[in-house]
């Protein structure tokens, strides 16, 4: 089997899922920031519910959600013409869910720890919520919008259980490097197997040492 | 830069419609399905195989889930049965390829003698036996009706340790985890666990016959590389492959070990 294409895989599945992320994210956040919603808190719960619960349970509901004999599922499949589940979008969208609070919460926090007066300062020159969130919110956040993506990325290439039980172990299709080390290891492959958790170990080390040295900048120069 | 690689990645997805075949097969053949899949492409270079190995009880959920393989290789007869039922087959496409063997299977290290047979499971030495989980795994059920017919069940109960599928558990006996487990002959003649240990051979009266049945799926319906895998199966070279590792190939008695 092709060695490089389960991390081909992954590193396809991380970009799209934290492109995602990036793009529905950041409005999200801007919401649970400035939102007078009083239910606000559950929501917030909600979208933290990743880091607690076990990856079985996400993957669990959501087969039966996006499953063939799920209404989602048939909708999908009347549109598309494929399943949703056992497919890289199936993956995708498990993705998004499993790293959600990894993108949503770094952003918000940035979002509230920008300076109430820098905005009052804005609006009162007459600049409009968008310019105001555009030019100064969205500058000031920088660190914690790239924090955000780091992790849902790096979160993303180490996702396991959620992928195992949404996507199977599909070569080509669904099996990412996660995936691959698992079943290289049944194959008494222990060799490949290394290869692949070397790999994500250093690229994991790696990403986590640039976030931290960026968090370390930042700092500094405030 | 992740932009980029987006781009990068959505030209590639274009690439992967070609003439494939998606297998899924029982971990049983794990060994022999890769052997059997190197050299049909070798005949039919235009045909890629692509195959997927788990527990039978597995894909059997997964296939009922919309999982889009186009063969389902399974270690029973039971699995592709229900799929046939539920709708998810080619009607009449079952056919039993391969009938398995079990064997208790000791690693080097252990200081077990296969030749004791089934008792050796009971002695001391024999912290940990891995058998495939009997729920979703055909090689587990026929390892749990084998212990209960000899009386061994009760006995060993406690030392047990499931392996998700057949593979699984022979890994765990394989690393040296279990002291002994019970599993498919396909897999202990396998090249990779040969040298790496010795083997009891279970006689087949204990359990019921492990007859290996495949079924095309309504995705695979279309393809004509279907039909040439199949009969790269049954032919010649596919059969002589089932048989070194193991496998009785129906029609042809008993298998040459």
């Amino acid at each position: 089997m092709n060695f490089a294409a389960p991390l081909l895989l992954s590193l396809k599945l991380s970009s799209v899922t934290t492109l995602l992320l990036l793009v529905l994210g950041v409005p999200f956040a801007y919401w649970l920031v400035f939102t007078k919603f009083r239910w606000k808190f559950l929501v917030e719960s909600v979208v933290a519910l990743p880091l607690v619960l076990p990856p079985t349970v996400l993957g669990f509901y959501l087969l039966i959600v996006i499953g063939a004999n799920s209404f989602v599922g048939q909708w999908y499949e009347s549109i598309f013409n494929k399943p949703l589940a056992f497919s890289f979008q199936g993956l995708v969208l498990g993705s998004f869910l499993y790293s959600l609070p990894f993108a949503v919460q770094p952003i918000q926090t940035a979002f509230s720890s920008v300076d109430k007066k820098l905005l009052e300062a804005s609006w009162s020159l007459g600049r409009s919520n968008i310019y105001t969130f555009f030019r100064v919110i969205l500058p000031l956040s920088r660190h914690g919008i790239i924090t955000g993506c780091v992790l849902s990325f790096a979160h993303t290439l180490g996702e396991f259980g959620v992928i195992l039980m949404i996507g199977g172990n599909i070569p080509g299709i669904t099996r990412v490097a996660s995936v691959a080390i698992y079943d290289e290891v049944q194959s008494l492959n222990y060799g490949t197997a290394n290869m692949y958790a070397a790999i994500l170990l250093s690229f994991s080390f790696i990403i986590l040492a640039l976030v931290y040295f960026t968090n370390r900048r930042f700092t500094r120069t405030m | 830069m992740f932009i980029v690689t987006i781009l990068i990645f959505g030209f590639s997805l274009s690439v992967q419609a070609g003439d494939n075949i998606l297998i899924a097969a029982a971990s049983n053949l794990r060994f022999a399905m890769h052997e059997v899949c190197q050299d049909f492409q070798e005949e039919n270079p235009s045909i890629q195989t692509k195959v997927s190995y788990g527990s039978s009880g597995n894909f059997f959920a997964q296939i009922s889930q919309g999982a889009p393989f186009d063969i389902f290789f399974s270690a029973d007869t039971t699995y592709p049965e229900l799929l046939e039922k539920e709708g998810f087959t080619v009607k009449e496409s079952q056919k039993v390829y391969a009938v398995g063997k079990i064997v208790l299977w000791f690693p080097k290290v252990s200081n077990a003698d296969p030749d004791k047979g089934f008792q050796a499971v009971t002695f001391p030495t024999v912290k940990k036996l891995a058998i495939a989980n009997p729920r979703h795994a055909p090689y587990g059920r026929a390892a749990e009706e084998s212990l209960r017919y000899y009386g061994l069940w009760e006995d060993v109960k406690e030392k047990l340790i499931y392996g998700e599928n057949i593979s699984q558990t022979a890994q765990f006996v394989h690393t040296g985890a279990a002291d002994a487990g019970i599993v498919a002959l396909s897999l202990a003649i396998s090249p990779k666990m040969l040298h790496e240990g010795r083997y009891w051979d279970i006689p087949d009266e204990s359990h019921s016959d492990i007859e290996q049945v495949y079924v095309v799926l309504k995705k695979g319906k279309e393809k004509k590389s279907i039909r040439k895998f199949l009969d790269f199966i049954h032919g010649e070279k596919g059969g002589n492959i089932l048989s070194q590792y193991g496998f009785v190939i129906p029609g042809t008695g008993e298998n040459g070990s």
